[in-house]
């Protein structure tokens, strides 16, 4: 049920004034290899046909994200070429000349208003706070500063340099479409956002449980289980017919040209390794470093011969394929299944007993983290996959906010490594002290009456809740509770 | 919240902003042979830490008085040591004697760059903390927006973090002093003066207030009891502390001398550059720096603004209560940098040091400076973040009534009536009038090139237009000062 907005919206407008002047003072910070790629993208789709788009080879970083993004970069290559049009050129690998820069930075904080249109429209969907005259205790501005002024979206978007604001901007939009019961935009938001950037796979069982369950299922019995009899075909059609067209859409082109396997051998490169060159801190970090360990006393126990063992070293930095000397080798389909395993309880659970919406973010939320914790090769930056839609739960309720604050708290700081230059070592450290200061005040300050509309207070009344938890790693503890009946 | 919680968020936004602005150009950077500002600071550096003090202010063979020499007093020489023994530690080759000219390094630019952010942690950023948290008035909400406006201001972030210098120190310094009258520690507060004078000599245009002040407040508690004790023990707190500051250079007279010429460089003439002053301006009409003698000069300026200081220091002296001290500050300052000798476009800074609402003329009358140091960029960013939160977080534009202006007594002395226009819209155009010239201003400044008969018009229009707003300013809070009732002495405005 989608609440009143507190008053005017003047604090959000200042809000977001206040950040993008950040982002604009940015402009001239430290940057990436991720810079070059999305230039040489630019540069892929503006000079070549479409036919060459995913055999390019010229640069090291080829196109490897859905069709829909090479479209993007091709409708933002016609306005860069006022900006500079030697950056469009395939050939000119690392150029940067200032205009560049300009062009690519502003292109991000543009299409950021894309986050920003999301965000308002979930601080529509929270329900507000008991005292709605102070609008800076209210969870809807607590969740505006959290979403707006998010510390990892801020440094990964505007000073390591990638596109999460608009890609995020799409999925929070989907989400809060389906807080507002429009079920079949939130669908299509989400194919659209599959086929921008495929790393939202993550938490597409979520997206179909949910759907097939609380959508196409219409009414439920009266002790909440299954009525098969009640399943609508048309909304299954219609889901069917939305998502079938925009993959259509997207992949369309590519199976005409019978390119599918060279497209789907880029977005799907198996060959890249177990763990990214700098390692996210997930289960098989874990695993490694136990292997190395492993290996290590083995040496000196005198139990394994050093010849033996493989060469490669796991720590190199350099992205390849390596098999583990101690433990079992991994291979993707063990993380795979890893992954379904570490994601079916909640799967189950908004299957068996479904909760809303908020049932739904919250298994989004366990599909993301479980996928980054047993991926195939996970980049750190997932993590925000899981802190942006905690979020939303964590306005309201007080178990979520604890939750929430260790999990955006650590996963932050995982993200330390990216910046590695002097002159961004004070900016980093600062920001992220801001966000920490401001989410612990005003979590705090928002639970500290129980002005939250009484959700999630622990176990329900019944008795009924099952507690799991994740699993217990380095850089944080994660449970999930099964959520109390709400309306969707 | 929290206000601990809401001043250390405006702190870090602070924060923010300035290394944000550190990662731009700096003055000079680059420009061979002389370069700028950045690389003063060095060369101070390199100077205090090879050199015996007694050199350090004069023309030798290892100290080149034309190439950036010392022109602030001692307090600036000593932190530049201090600054130059930290190099030291880091990477001796930054001041190397002679041979450490004009070295620029991404490590060396994150060094002094530190520097400056440590003296505002330090010094700068406690005062403006204490300052609006303990001494402002309103709510807390109002506190920690001028808090938040004022860590803010653009014009001492681009001065300092983008082109270069240290005004922070100095500007802190000041504000304890006021910190500290405002709050009873008369000593402490004369004490922090005194080191900001001694830092830089700009402050100079602070300290005609503090002196009529302390004073009128002496002369207050009677002049045979109560305040002659009060009057010497400030005396000589104000009398060690210099002799302390200036301790190498007391022992020759020559030496006392030399620092006081390099100090005020009277030969240099009445102005520099383009500055947003009365004498710049008029050189537009009257060519009056090659028309008088330079004695003629010093005279014409040290008179007029004496002058222009003379109401305002009367008033005080007459009625020393802080919220005049406050007012003389703004007008003291206002009248030294219209008619004084050999203002800098910089000095413009300690104009805002103790009222918020800086004009936009204020951000305006620097461009110039800060086009040459390419900080176009910043400079648009936090000009338009500060306009609009500023009007945001206070409405500036809504208290625009007579009352709220404290015109009140002036109108009913003058009888005067604003009759076809009513004074809140009066204010609001003047406002909306300021705002979009500036805008014009830098933008053709930016974009447009002069036509080559006046090849100086942009920053000759600038300093121009700024110069007659700080005239209407200067009106403006003197009249206010002078026809201030007792009875409206409790309501103060932040």
């Amino acid at each position: 049920m989608a609440a009143p907005r507190d008053g005017t919206l003047s604090w959000f407008l200042a809000l977001t004034l206040g950040v993008s002047l950040i982002k604009f003072l940015l402009i001239k910070a430290y940057h990436s290899t991720d810079f070059e790629v999305h230039r040489n993208w630019l540069a892929i789709t503006h000079s070549l046909p479409v036919s060459k788009w995913y055999f390019e080879e010229t640069s090291e970083w080829t196109l490897d994200y859905p069709p829909f993004f090479a479209w993007f970069e091709y409708g933002l290559s016609h306005i860069a070429k006022y900006f500079d049009e030697e950056m469009l050129v395939v050939q000119n690998l690392t150029y940067a000349s200032p205009a560049t820069i300009l062009f690519q930075r502003l292109s991000v904080i543009f299409t950021d208003l894309v986050f920003v249109y999301a965000v308002k429209e979930c601080c529509k969907c929270v329900q507000g706070g008991k005292r709605p005259r102070d609008i800076l205790g209210s969870p809807s501005f607590v969740l505006a500063v959290l979403l707006l002024w998010n510390f990892g979206l801020l440094i990964v978007d505007h000073i390591h340099f990638q596109y999460n604001g608009f890609l995020f901007g799409v999925f929070l939009l989907s989400v809060a479409r389906h807080f507002q019961g429009r079920h079949l935009e939130g669908a299509f938001l989400f194919a659209v956002l599959l086929n921008l950037k495929h790393i939202y796979l993550y938490i597409a069982p979520a997206y179909g449980i949910y759907l097939l369950r609380s959508f196409c299922l219409i009414q439920d019995n009266s002790d909440g289980s299954l009525k098969w009899r009640n399943f609508s075909f048309i909304r299954l059609a219609a889901l069917g017919i939305i998502v079938c067209s925009v993959f259509a859409l997207s992949f369309g082109p590519f199976l005409a040209l019978d390119q599918l396997p060279q497209v789907l051998s880029r977005l799907f490169p198996f060959k890249r390794g177990l763990c990214h060159a700098y390692w996210a801190p997930n289960f098989w970090a874990l695993y490694n470093a136990a292997d190395k360990a492993l290996s290590v006393l083995g040496i000196k126990l005198k139990l394994l011969d050093v010849a033996k063992l493989p060469k490669a070293s796991m720590t190199g930095g350099l992205v390849q394929e390596f098999q583990h000397s101690v433990l079992p080798s991994v291979s993707p389909l063990i993380t795979l299944i890893c992954t379904l395993i570490s994601v079916s309880p909640a799967l189950f659970s908004i299957w068996h007993r479904p909760c809303g919406a908020r049932g739904f973010l919250r298994c989004c939320v366990i599909c993301a983290l479980g996928s980054f914790l047993f991926g195939w090769h996970v980049h750190e930056k997932a993590i925000l996959m899981a802190i942006l839609p905690l979020s939303i739960l964590a306005v309201e309720s007080k178990d979520d906010a604890g939750v929430f604050l260790i999990l955006a708290t650590t996963g932050h700081l995982s993200l330390f490594p990216l910046l590695f230059t002097t002159p961004e070592f004070p900016i980093k450290i600062l920001l992220m002290l801001l966000f920490t200061l401001y989410s612990f005040t005003s979590l705090k300050r928002l639970f500290r009456h129980g002005v939250a509309a009484g959700r999630g207070q622990g176990s329900s009344p019944a008795g009924d809740s099952e507690q799991e938890f994740g699993v217990v790693r380095l850089h944080g503890l994660v449970h999930s509770h099964d959520p109390q009946r709400y309306e969707p | 919240m929290e206000t601990w919680a809401v001043a250390s968020i405006c702190v870090l936004l602070g924060l923010t902003a300035r290394w944000t602005v550190s990662l731009n150009s700096y003055s000079g950077a680059s420009k061979a042979p002389m370069f700028g500002d950045y690389e003063a600071q060095r060369h101070w550096q390199e100077v205090t830490f090879n050199l015996p003090v007694r050199q350090w202010y004069f023309n030798t063979t290892d100290n080149d008085l034309k190439y950036w020499g010392l022109d602030y007093p001692p307090l600036t020489a000593f932190h530049s040591l201090l600054c130059a023994h930290i190099a030291n530690l880091i990477n001796p080759d930054w001041i190397e004697l002679h041979k450490s000219r004009g070295y620029e390094s991404p490590a060396h630019k994150f060094f002094m760059r530190a520097t400056v952010i440590f003296a505002d942690v330090l010094i700068y950023i406690p005062a403006v903390v204490v300052y609006c948290l303990y001494l402002a008035q309103g709510s807390s909400k109002t506190k920690s927006s001028a808090l938040l406006c004022i860590l803010l201001y653009p014009g001492l972030i681009l001065i300092d973090n983008g082109h270069f210098q240290y005004n922070s120190v100095s500007l802190g310094l000041a504000l304890w002093g006021v910190l500290g009258l405002g709050c009873g520690h008369d000593l402490l507060g004369s004490l922090a003066f005194t080191l900001a004078l001694s830092y830089k000599q700009m402050e100079l245009y602070h300290a005609l207030p503090f002196f009529w002040y302390l004073l009128g407040k002496c002369g207050k508690l009677g002049l045979t009891g109560k305040g002659l004790i009060l009057l010497v023990k400030i005396s000589l707190t104000v009398l060690v502390s210099f002799a302390l500051c200036w301790l190498p250079f007391l022992f020759d007279p020559q030496q006392t001398l030399q620092v006081i010429h390099r100090l005020f460089p009277m030969a240099r003439g009445l102005f520099e550059d383009k500055v947003a002053n009365v004498w710049c301006s008029l050189n537009i009409l009257v060519k009056i720096k090659t028309l008088l003698s330079v004695d003629t000069q010093i005279y014409l300026s040290f008179g007029t603004t004496l002058l222009a200081v003379l109401p305002s220091s009367i008033k005080l002296l007459m009625k020393p209560t802080f919220w005049q001290f406050r007012l003389a500050l703004m007008n003291s300052s206002l009248a030294f940098f219209l008619f004084s000798f050999q203002v800098h476009e910089k000095s413009i800074l300690l104009l805002m040091s103790v009222i918020l609402s800086a004009p936009p003329f204020v951000l305006l009358s620097m461009l110039p400076l800060l086009l040459k140091d390419n900080l176009f960029q910043p400079y648009i960013i936090t000009s338009l973040g500060f306009i609009v939160f500023s009007l945001y977080l206070f409405s500036a534009v809504d208290r625009s009534s007579v009352d709220d202006l404290r015109l009140g007594p002036c109108c009913r002395l003058t009888g005067t009536n604003f009759l076809w226009f009513s004074f809140s819209t009066v204010v609001k155009l003047q406002f909306a009038l300021s705002v979009l010239t500036m805008a014009g201003l830098s933008f053709m400044s930016a974009a447009l090139e002069p036509p080559a008969k006046l090849p100086d018009l942009f920053p000759v229009l600038v300093s121009a237009c700024a110069c007659v707003h700080f005239l209407g300013f200067l009106l403006y809070f003197n009249l206010v000062q002078l026809t201030e009732s007792p009875r409206s002495d409790k309501k103060k405005i932040n």
